[in-house]
């Protein structure tokens, strides 16, 4: 899990409503509800946060869970999130998303 | 000597759906008159349009036609034999925002910022229902609004939406109707924002239900009215008539997979899928389950 850098794609849609976060693919229109643990990995996902940190720092103590617990949730999550182009995984920081031609 | 130009003639039919008008420039006799039989109750000649087309007609087929029509065999005779499955190779695009909307039996250009388009196409009419029903989705995005694959009708001055695949029952319920509903649509429903025409929001209601001229196997026309939009309801088939409540995810999940759009355009997408979390915001979605008797208009109105 080290040296995992996330960020959020720019070709997704996504809104929070009645507490939940959704999210869909503009590519090919996958829908996504994400859960509270998803909620905070994909909110602090800025491309410059390693994952181990955003796990250890946003997840563990926020949601009272072991790291290896949350560790094994976050891969599965990113895992799935970046097979639809939702989330950007690169092993070095990605500090600058806005100007990535993430867009269909 | 010069041969006298000859004047040819120009139709100009007017098919307005939601209030949007979308005149159809034809030198075509023929499909003009099937324009206005197709949209009977939808068509105006030379009324006010907010959209335009110039529309180009070729068919390979003309000889046959014109025997046919010899025959006494009415043009949609041929045609429901001719054309009964349209060709699936759809594509809808934008480039240099100009929208191209192709298929095997047409091809489309228009053009958002001036309202104007070109359609090339067969005569068929199943291949200008296609067209409109595209050209209304890309309008109704840009509004906040959308078509979806919904029956509805009005009961008591609100109209209702039911919606659900193909075998959910949107006909059948909209065949259950009793008299006193009136059928909008059975098959694609047409949901505007509620504005009055200073551009106020009326109080009433967030959206209205309008009436569409595309049926599905109903195979009739609904009434070219509208209503003040009370519930949208997903239809399920079950042993009793009831009514559920629906979270409000799952509902705009349900939703967006029952919106018409065409194009996996960024901007059109963003555009459609906001226009969902709004409405879902706005409007009840609930589930109806029905055991496909007339008793479920008990519960609606």
């Amino acid at each position: 899990m080290s040296n995992v850098y996330i960020a959020r794609s720019t070709a997704i849609a996504s809104r929070v409503l009645a507490g939940e976060t959704m999210v869909m693919s503009v590519t090919d229109s996958t829908f996504f509800t994400l859960n509270d643990v998803a909620t905070a990995i994909w909110h602090a996902a800025d491309g410059v946060t390693p994952l181990t940190e955003i796990v250890t720092q946003n997840v563990c103590p926020e949601f009272e869970i072991t790291p290896q617990e949350a560790f094994t949730d976050a891969e599965e999550f990113v895992r799935e999130l970046a097979t639809h182009g939702i989330l950007q995984v690169s092993d070095q920081p990605m500090p600058d998303q806005d100007s990535v031609a993430g867009a269909a | 000597m010069m041969p006298a130009l000859e004047e040819v003639a120009l139709h100009t039919p007017v098919v307005e759906v939601g209030g949007i008008g979308i005149a159809l420039h034809t030198t075509s006799a023929r499909f003009a008159s099937m324009v206005e039989d197709r949209y009977a109750g939808f068509v105006t000649q030379d009324g006010a349009a907010d959209l335009s087309f110039e529309v180009e007609l070729f068919d390979p087929r003309e000889r046959e036609f014109e025997n046919a029509r010899r025959r006494g065999i009415s043009l949609e005779e041929l045609l429901e034999d001719s054309f009964a499955e349209p060709p699936d190779d759809l594509a809808v695009t934008c480039e240099h925002r100009i929208w191209r909307i192709h298929r095997g039996d047409f091809d489309a250009h228009w053009n958002p910022q001036t309202g104007r388009g070109h359609i090339r196409q067969t005569v068929n009419p199943y291949a200008l229902d296609s067209v409109l029903r595209i050209v209304h989705s890309l309008v109704l995005a840009q509004q906040g609004a959308f078509l979806i694959h919904a029956a509805s009708a009005i009961r008591n001055g609100r109209a209702f939406l039911f919606s659900g695949v193909s075998g959910a029952g949107k006909t059948t319920i909209s065949r259950l109707a009793p008299p006193d509903a009136t059928l909008l649509t059975d098959e694609i429903s047409y949901v505007r924002k509620n504005v009055q025409k200073n551009g106020m929001k009326h109080r009433s209601a967030n959206y209205r239900a309008h009436g569409t001229p595309f049926a599905g196997e109903l195979a009739r026309l609904g009434e070219n009215c509208s209503a003040p939009l009370d519930t949208l309801y997903m239809l399920a088939q079950g042993p009793e008539n009831r009514i559920d409540e629906i979270h409000p995810v799952e509902a705009t999940q349900m939703l967006l997979r029952n919106i018409l759009f065409f194009a996996h355009d960024a901007d059109l997408v963003h555009r459609v899928f906001e226009a969902a979390c709004r409405f879902v915001e706005r409007v009840p979605v609930r589930r109806l389950t029905f055991r496909l008797d007339a008793a479920v208009w008990d519960l609606i109105g």
